[in-house]
């Protein structure tokens, strides 16, 4: 299988090298439009800022690679807020793969700290992405910003009210929390993308 | 629901753990990398790599560390150790660490926060502080591992790191180090409650019923080294007594 990750301007994407490797999958890292194209997996990972990011995949024109893609395609934390239509961060026009918007959590009590760092639970699971995978399972998440609850949302996770834990539309998948970080509930996850017809 | 985590600490000295009585006093506790799949196998919600010998010598074999055990393990994990520069930081985030914690050189240099948080983003800048409780009843900032005082206060430092873009802080207090006999719930619980981001709580933790205290309102997540290192307390028992307790755990 030929697996590419998109390689720009946002991420720390040594991790998820490493989650694909243990699964016996050696990924190559491009942003090369031919190679992503040509892949039949891309992930699209990222971890920054969303304005910095979308200037950058504007500017070499990986944003329309993006929507070109027919291949299942994953987007891991902030590249899956960049599938959205818009993000509040930096008041951020993005691919609109995914009609939900982006918002900054608001903190309802002094206990809820922002950015969510840790392990909360999915549930309203609903894609192969999620086979094998129990309702309430808990993925690691590090974030300040959500996807809201909308039409493509396959899981759901609550803090400081519910939001899109997970979204997919035709080929797009995308995931808040980080797989790569999520202990066997993660590696299942990544597994079920490398399985999706 | 967001679950409390509970995160054990491997002291690196000479690629081995280690882990003291108040930080003298040092014991060998295994390998890193094969403790650590260990401890992520039984339920660890993350890690934390504190190289105690870090000097800029030891730099590379400590990224060659790093990789390896991103490579193995599947949680996320904090390094840190003689971190001073924005470099520093790239080399370990690019060998695989989730994310880096500064002290003593952020203290020196508190504008190195505000470029590591510009540089990598808040999410991987984790704040840690050594306190200690003066004879005045406040608690202030120790340095280079404890053994050196200074008069700032910790509540003041926690709360400026913060402003400067660190995303967590990791509040050990001195005093409880070593001691088996529960956590700074005073002073921990006041950060935690003047700072929006998570606390980590560590010094202290003997006993299960010393995690429940501390993660019940006073902190965001536990850390210890030895108690784990040493089988005293085994994580599936520490959370299955968290949960009955009521509080909420992965």
């Amino acid at each position: 299988m030929k697996l590419v990750i998109i390689k720009y301007n946002a991420g720390n994407v040594r991790s998820v090298q490493f989650a694909l490797e243990r699964l016996g999958v050696e990924p190559l890292l491009t942003d090369d439009p031919v190679e992503i194209l040509s892949a039949d997996r891309i992930i699209f990972p990222g971890v920054g800022e969303a304005s910095s990011a979308m200037a950058y995949l504007k500017e070499r024109a990986l944003d329309k690679v993006i929507l070109e893609a027919k291949q299942p395609f994953l987007g891991i934390c902030l590249g899956m807020q960049l599938m959205c239509a818009h993000s509040e961060e930096n008041d951020t026009p993005c691919l609109d793969i995914f009609q939900e918007k982006v918002k900054r959590f608001v903190a309802h009590t002094s206990a809820q700290k922002i950015p969510q760092i840790g392990w909360n639970t999915i549930h309203g699971l609903k894609s192969p992405l999620f086979n094998g995978v129990p309702e309430n399972s808990h993925c690691y998440f590090v974030h300040s910003y959500y996807a809201s609850l909308g039409n493509h949302t396959i899981a759901t996770t609550d803090y400081c009210g519910g939001f899109s834990a997970a979204l997919q539309t035709r080929n797009y998948y995308g995931v808040q929390f980080h797989p790569e970080k999520s202990a066997e509930v993660g590696s299942t996850i990544i597994k079920n993308f490398l399985n999706i017809i | 629901m967001l679950t409390k985590r509970i995160i054990p600490c491997l002291d690196i000295k000479d690629g081995r753990t280690v882990k003291g009585t108040n930080f003298v006093d040092l014991r060998d506790a295994g390998d890193p990398v094969e403790l650590a799949a260990l401890y992520a196998e039984q339920g660890a919600d993350e890690l934390v790599f504190l190289d105690i010998t870090a000097t800029n010598e030891k730099r590379k074999t400590l990224a060659a560390l790093v990789d390896r055990i991103a490579h193995r393990i599947n949680i996320p994990f904090t390094v840190g150790g003689g971190i001073s520069s924005v470099e520093d930081v790239r080399v370990l985030l690019d060998s695989g660490a989730d994310k880096i914690s500064v002290n003593t050189a952020a203290f020196k240099d508190p504008e190195l926060i505000n470029r590591l948080a510009a540089e990598f983003g808040s999410q991987c800048v984790v704040l840690a502080i050594d306190a200690k409780k003066g004879e005045d009843g406040e608690w202030y900032v120790y340095l280079n591992g404890g053994r050196l005082a200074t008069d700032k206060k910790c509540l003041d430092w926690a709360i400026e790191g913060v402003q400067r873009g660190a995303g967590e802080i990791l509040l050990t207090s001195m005093d409880h180090d070593g001691t088996k006999a529960g956590f700074a719930k005073d002073i921990t619980g006041l950060v935690s409650r003047s700072v929006n981001v998570p606390v980590i709580a560590s010094g202290g933790g003997g006993v299960p019923e010393h995690f429940a205290d501390i993660l019940d309102g006073h902190a965001d997540a536990a850390l210890a080294a030895s108690i784990f290192h040493f089988r005293e307390v085994s994580i599936p028992e520490l959370k299955s007594y968290l949960s009955q307790k009521g509080i909420p755990v992965r």
